[in-house]
């Protein structure tokens, strides 16, 4: 029994293995001089561990049904793996020149990433909240990495102490959701609230419900992500942009789908308030951003919104539509930050918008590139992916009789679409000012072109992710 | 007879000032590390609480590992804020503004 229970949880015993191996490793020998290596290692283990898992089959549980293998979590822990495994090497070079790469970094990003794939395999309270918090804690203190920066402690205590609250509501949901089914397994919530929730049920789901949307930065619970992703070392907050909400929205569509799926009724309009909130509170507000960061923190949050009307659909499709918009957000975001990683004057990192006017006469290619890029996050009627996921999602609330829903997206996207195209017109028609360095190195040339091109040429089919994501969607809801 | 409401109502109360301890406290971000502190504790009363009227033992586990986990919260916490003491010279509430958000 405890072999096959052990059998389905291997890859992530092998990445918490190796995390452990590791660190060990990096006090025993260089400290910090071995940093570079152990991120290039820790980025190929993840990378193998992502092929291995995509090799998967079927559906497999373990430890009584506690944690699952289905194809929705391969699904989502590829995407984990590799978005990390990217966002890993592709920050290395900038963390050393900084003089902030510490063999921590890649330890703390492993671990984070091992609480991110229990998360998305939870199959009772009791996992999801061990992986929330094992991802929770790595992210708080991998936030405040630079220890000698005002900024960065700062944004690792308002990130822990914001956390920290999530975490508790979301148990304060546990405990009710406990006493008021009598089992923290998904399967056995589902049974006990059969299609009508009592009142005590419905708080737990409601304290859950708020405690999963702190941690994807959804709005009414938004206020932590500007100051975590200003105050955070650039790498962190590529990472924090990316695998993490991933594992956070995977999570929540596990709990809704498998545990309270047959209240759905009860979560759809409580999850449809927080994506129309969301999508116009990031739309809204990233207008006055004159930070880049700062302005990815909104274009997050209102990226989460739409993410969670695919969800808050409530249907199978729109499961999948939320798993596609993952992924290109996630190909998106990486894109844009390894073009954030490479601007800088002198020497020195530059976040601010305006450094980017007239960008294109000194780099045409790499203003071509993130104009792409930025069309895509926009998502209006241009032939980028971007525009897809979007499409996805809205034509998901729509099949679920929420029209209303996907008029309010089609809006915040047009108002969203605006702080975008702004960048644009400075990289084009702005003043001439003194143009930023053309540091960056070739690895971050690459993931930048690379992401630009996926969102051009996956136009064609999507790289057959969609059979993928509906087929995960599939395994479920069911 | 104190039944399982009495119980909730305590957890809750709990809660309730742990989650006004983080937002209303304008003076000492400790404060707020023991706010949270009250609100896990809260919880870890509700778990027990329902595990005794449900006769059932995994509410008591649970709680086992929120108190582990908890533990290793304060720790981070207290660690993340001696870096903030030392770079920034103070742990008020009022002085954790260098960003505005």
């Amino acid at each position: 029994m405890i072999a096959q229970d052990l059998q389905v949880i291997l890859p992530e015993i092998a990445l918490a293995v190796y995390a452990i191996v590791a660190l060990l490793a990096g006090v025993y020998t260089g400290k910090d001089k071995s940093a570079a290596m152990i991120v290039w290692i820790t980025a190929a283990v993840m990378a193998v561990i992502g092929l291995w898992i995509a090799t998967g089959s079927g559906t497999n549980a373990a430890f009584g049904g506690s944690f699952v293998d289905d194809s929705f979590a391969r699904f989502c822990k590829v995407i984990i793996l590799f978005s990390g495994a990217v966002v890993l090497v592709m920050t290395q070079d900038y963390m050393a020149r900084r003089g902030i790469l510490r063999f921590e970094y890649p330890v703390l990003v492993a671990l984070a990433t091992v609480g991110m794939m229990f998360m998305v395999s939870a199959e009772d309270l009791l996992v999801l909240y061990m992986g929330l918090e094992l991802q929770s804690l790595s992210l708080y203190v991998v936030t405040s990495l630079r220890r000698d920066s005002v900024k960065s402690t700062e944004a690792g205590l308002k990130y822990f102490i914001l956390g920290a609250l999530s975490s508790g509501m979301l148990l304060y949901g546990a405990s009710l959701t406990y006493g008021y089914t009598g089992t923290i397994l998904f399967s056995g919530i589902i049974e006990a609230a059969g299609d009508d929730v009592s009142i005590g049920l419905l708080f737990g789901l409601v304290f859950l419900i708020a405690g999963f949307a702190f941690k994807v930065s959804a709005a009414p619970f938004h206020m932590w992500t500007p100051d975590v992703y200003e105050g955070a070392p650039t790498p962190v907050t590529a990472f924090l942009s990316t695998a993490p909400k991933m594992a956070a929205l995977a999570l929540m569509a596990r709990v809704l789908h498998e545990g309270f799926g047959g209240v759905i009724s009860d979560w759809q309009q409580i999850l449809a308030f927080l994506s129309v909130l969301s999508m116009f509170v990031g739309a809204i507000a990233a207008i006055g951003q004159t930070n880049i960061k700062r302005l990815m923190a909104y274009s997050s949050i209102s990226h989460m919104g739409f993410a969670l009307m695919g969800l808050a659909a409530g249907t199978t499709f729109g499961v999948e539509a939320m798993l596609i918009y993952m992924v290109i957000y996630i190909t998106m975001n990486v894109g844009m930050f390894a073009f954030i990683l490479s601007m800088e004057k002198d020497g020195v990192p530059v976040t601010d918008i305006g450094a980017l006017h007239m960008y294109s006469k000194h780099e045409p290619l790499r203003a071509l590139a993130l104009l792409v890029l930025l069309f895509s996050l926009a998502g209006v009627a241009a032939p980028m992916l971007g525009f897809f996921g979007k499409f996805y999602v809205l034509r998901a609330a729509v099949e679920a009789g929420m029209t209303w829903l996907a008029v309010a997206g089609v809006i915040a996207a047009v108002i969203g679409a605006f702080y975008y195209i702004r960048i644009v017109y400075y990289m084009y028609f702005g003043q001439d000012r003194e143009p930023l360095d053309a540091g960056g190195g070739p690895i971050l040339w690459v993931v930048l072109m690379g992401s630009a091109l996926i969102m051009i040429v996956g136009v064609i089919n999507m790289f057959g992710m969609e059979p993928v994501a509906a087929a995960a969607a599939a395994a479920l809801v069911n | 007879m104190i039944g399982l409401e009495h119980y909730l109502t305590v957890a809750a109360a709990l809660f309730v000032i742990g989650v006004f301890g983080l937002f209303l406290n304008r003076k000492n971000i400790i404060i707020m590390l023991m706010s949270v502190e009250l609100m896990l504790l809260a919880v870890n009363i509700n778990f027990v609480a329902f595990s005794s009227f449900l006769g059932d033992l995994v509410g008591q586990v649970f709680t086992l590992f929120v108190l582990t986990v908890a533990a290793a919260e304060a720790a981070i916490g207290l660690a993340i804020l001696v870096c903030f003491f030392r770079t920034r010279g103070t742990i008020d509430v009022e002085d954790v503004n260098v960003m505005k958000g």
